[in-house]
């Protein structure tokens, strides 16, 4: 009969699943604090030997103790990581820091990242100090979508902007470089009235875009997680991101085998030799598994539909073709396009639900008209997040279906807008594009003039901020 | 669950340019079988062509399209696989497939083997969507649909003319390329098939094409390549590129992507480069021709849209070479032998009202 647990090692086996709440190990005795060391150590022993660590943390030595008997736990989540480590390091226990260092164990300073070398050949390295994460949290506990998202944004700066209509306090869990921004913040820097009404909802991440400093922003809804691959593979959506703005997009003319600058491609025969050499690539466009970006009404008519679909390709929206940019999974070249992404379509009855706002159609629009006018690219495609389930379609389509009737009226208009050669720069572009939206949708419905007008409150707010910020 | 795919075993015909043999028909027999078969046997029409027992077949040499065209059989090149058209050009059927006999079936990540006719005939039968982008690629595909953002004005699509399909293993590079990276293979199964948008152009291979006969089939001239030429390898890329811009004039659509086929041979790039040279220079100017090409509203049909390319380049087009002198009357000779050979009521009719 198997030897029942003695109350010891239930409560060890708690522990380890609770390690990274606890703050201080000190007052355990010596032997349990051992036994609860060890068990990490095995932990993480059994995960590096059957290659099971989705962290793609780096293995941290040579095991030479006589582990096997700690491996007959249930594995759980617990991983030596760095916090973990000092905690048993702080505890100033004799006898475990001298197993720290006869296991031979480094600090892992930062993750090794699971990225695959063929996103980095053709791209060039860039500095991470280069790149912002902007959230938008419309949900209060982020510790889920930042655990999930650690082993991707560690390494990177985050600005979360909280949503201003949002009540409870945000959850943020440590070890991550960021700044937090709450209504408070949103207003003392724009003021109250633009911040009601350019910031709130999924538009609050504007905000982050505003006030970033860096030449890439990532941007990804707090209800998505990373994605895996045909491979079984974690996806970096943010070096994809990154790979995509760092390699040149190729608006002028199709290429069959889609981005000709991944590795194992090229451009096909018959494409102009002139158009090889690309341009600059200022948006990318990322995708989705599990629940696509659809609208209400398809998602209500096919409730059970998933996209399980995973397309293995990049490739550049071709000039004057206009898309549906979703705000879900994107990234862009701040320094290039930044002050057309914009919070300018607002619904009567926007909410909390993609599925009851427009605002990145419009936003991602009016950049695809600044691109081909500025003569850059947006390319589509990889990287894919993977969306979790939320909410009722047929709820949300029963509130606002008025998002769907007004695409009729925006594609038409973004199709024929014409900018002149006097728009050198997307501030130019936009300011332009606003007084063609007064002028031509206006009239058609008061959504339209009031984007309008929010579209030049921004590029004000844009150049004021953008002045109080510069050095 | 989707229906499964019509055969359309009496639409559809299958054109082969060969030189050499047919022995790859072997490997696409259980695909290819129920179909008729159009051999167009290029160079030397005394060699015999064996055809492999079993299929249904007709096969014409040069001296069978001399006899046939006449005078006319000057449009139809020469030692190039360029012939081919001549294939679109004698077939009664609705719809062309056309592949090359080095490719061979192809296998999906999951092992299974690629039926491409079939993938070409679920794109030739479900609308395109040229007009606006889908993020996620063809809607109509088993588990996607049209995004968040796209109008429901545009979810109905227009016709598809052209299935342009892709090749795994030796890619179609032109041959700078192929010198620079001899032992690139594709190896990237992208699982999804596009439209190619309004008034974007792409360079169309013809490995493994397959159209609407009804819908475009006067506009797949394949051009004046090979013997007796300045140029070679640019039949598929001509063909292309006038077929795009009558279909983004008659509001019809062209999908590239999926199905892929096994290309399995890599023709030597030197012989590519002496064929292609002049082409490398010429696209640079005929891309831009084609970019900036418009019809007039009353060209309401494909030979109308084609008749009035073909003065375009003879007009802006001479003076990079006077080739395209010669073309453009080729282009006029195709139009008439279509006509010939497929009177009134076969001739390319506009499906849905007026030009765009």
């Amino acid at each position: 009969m198997r030897t029942p647990p003695s109350l010891v090692s239930l409560a060890i086996d708690s522990a380890l699943a609770q390690l990274s709440n606890i703050s201080d190990l000190s007052f355990l005795p010596d032997h349990i604090l051992i036994d609860l060391f060890l068990s990490q150590w095995s932990i993480l022993k059994f995960e590096y030997l059957s290659g099971e660590n989705s962290a793609g943390e780096a293995p941290c030595g040579i095991f030479k103790l006589p582990v096997e008997g700690f491996l007959k736990r249930t594995l759980r989540a617990g991983k030596l990581t760095e916090k973990i480590l000092k905690l048993f390091i702080a505890t100033g226990k004799e006898e475990v820091l001298s197993h720290i260092e006869a296991l031979n164990i480094q600090l892992v300073l930062t993750p090794v990242l699971p990225t695959s070398k063929k996103n980095l050949s053709m791209s060039q390295i860039i500095d991470d100090n280069d790149v912002d994460i902007v959230i938008g949290a419309l949900h209060s506990d982020l510790t889920p979508f930042l655990d999930e998202w650690r082993p991707v944004f560690s390494r990177f700066h985050l600005i979360i902007v909280k949503d201003p209509d949002l009540k409870d306090e945000l959850k943020i869990p440590g070890g991550f470089n960021l700044h937090v921004y709450t209504k408070s913040d949103i207003d003392k820097a724009v003021g109250s009235a633009s911040s009601a009404s350019l910031f709130s909802g999924y538009s609050c991440r504007y905000f982050g875009y505003l006030i970033s400093q860096k030449k890439y922003v990532v941007s990804i809804d707090d209800d998505c997680v990373p994605a895996r691959d045909n491979n079984g593979g974690l996806i970096d959506a943010v070096a994809q991101h990154i790979s995509n703005l760092t390699t040149p997009a190729t608006p002028f003319f199709f290429n069959t085998l889609y981005d000709p600058f991944c590795k194992g491609a090229d451009f096909v025969r018959g494409y102009p030799f002139s158009l090889r050499n690309g341009v600059t690539c200022a948006l990318s466009c990322g995708l989705w598994l599990n629940l696509a970006d659809y609208d209400a009404p398809t998602q209500a008519l096919k409730p059970g539909q998933r996209n399980s679909r995973y397309v293995d390709a990049v490739l550049t929206v071709p000039a004057r073709t206009m898309l549906p940019v979703s705000g879900i999974n994107i990234g862009f070249n701040r320094e290039v396009v930044g002050p057309a992404l914009l919070p300018a379509l607002r619904l009567a009855k926007e909410g909390k639900f993609r599925w009851e706002t427009v605002e990145d159609i419009w936003s991602g629009m009016c950049v695809k008209v600044v691109c081909d006018h500025l003569g850059v690219g947006v390319k589509s495609g990889l990287p894919y997040v993977w969306r979790k389930e939320r909410g009722d379609a047929i709820e949300s389509l029963k509130k606002e279906w008025e998002g769907v009737k007004l695409m009729e009226d925006v594609v038409p208009f973004f199709q024929s807008v014409r900018l002149s050669q006097a728009a050198v720069t997307p501030e130019d572009c936009v300011i332009e594009m606003a007084a063609a939206v007064k002028e031509r949708l206006g009239p058609v419905h008061p959504v339209f003039a009031r984007a309008a007008e929010a579209m030049v409150e921004w590029v004000k707010l844009w150049k004021v901020v953008r002045t109080r910020l510069s050095p | 669950m989707a229906a499964g795919t019509p055969l359309l075993k009496d639409e559809l015909d299958i054109v082969i340019p060969t030189i050499r043999n047919l022995d790859f028909l072997e490997m696409w027999r259980p695909f290819f079988q129920p179909y008729h078969l159009i051999i167009v046997q290029d160079g030397d029409p005394s060699k015999i062509i064996k055809v492999p027992e079993g299929f249904d077949y007709e096969l014409y040499n040069r001296n069978d399209i001399n006899k046939i065209l006449g005078p006319k059989a000057s449009c139809i090149s020469f030692k190039d696989s360029a012939c081919r058209c001549f294939g679109y050009m004698v077939s009664k059927k609705k719809y062309i497939f056309t592949i090359d006999d080095d490719c061979f079936v192809a296998k999906d990540p999951s092992g299974k083997d690629i039926n491409a006719l079939e993938q070409h005939i679920k794109n030739l039968l479900s609308p395109s969507t040229p007009y606006f982008f889908n993020t996620l690629y063809d809607p109509y595909a088993e588990g996607a649909d049209f995004v968040r953002g796209y109008p429901f004005s545009l979810r109905e699509g227009v016709p598809t003319a052209v299935s342009h399909g892709l090749w795994l293993n030796i890619p179609d590079y032109d041959a700078p390329t192929q010198l620079v990276k001899p032992s690139e293979r594709n190896t990237r199964y992208v699982n999804a098939v596009l439209t190619i948008p309004k008034g974007t152009l792409f360079p169309m291979c013809g490995m493994n094409l397959a159209f609407d006969r009804e819908l475009i089939g006067p506009a797949m001239y394949f051009g004046l390549m090979g013997d007796g030429q300045p140029i070679g390898r640019y039949d598929d890329m001509w063909a292309g590129w006038c077929t795009k811009v009558i279909c983004d004039h008659l509001g019809l659509g062209i999908k590239t992507g999926l199905p892929y086929i096994w290309h399995s041979k890599a023709s030597n790039p030197f012989v590519n480069l002496k064929k292609e040279y002049k082409g490398i220079f010429w696209q640079e100017e005929i891309i831009p021709f084609f970019q900036s090409a418009t019809l007039p509203k009353d060209c309401t049909t494909v030979q109308k849209c084609y008749i009035e390319l073909s003065k375009q380049v003879k007009e802006k087009l001479t003076n990079v070479d006077p080739y395209f002198t010669k073309l453009a009357d080729a282009m006029v000779t195709w139009i008439e032998a279509w006509d010939e050979l497929n009177p009134a009521k076969d001739s390319a009719k506009l499906p849905n009202g007026s030009a765009k």
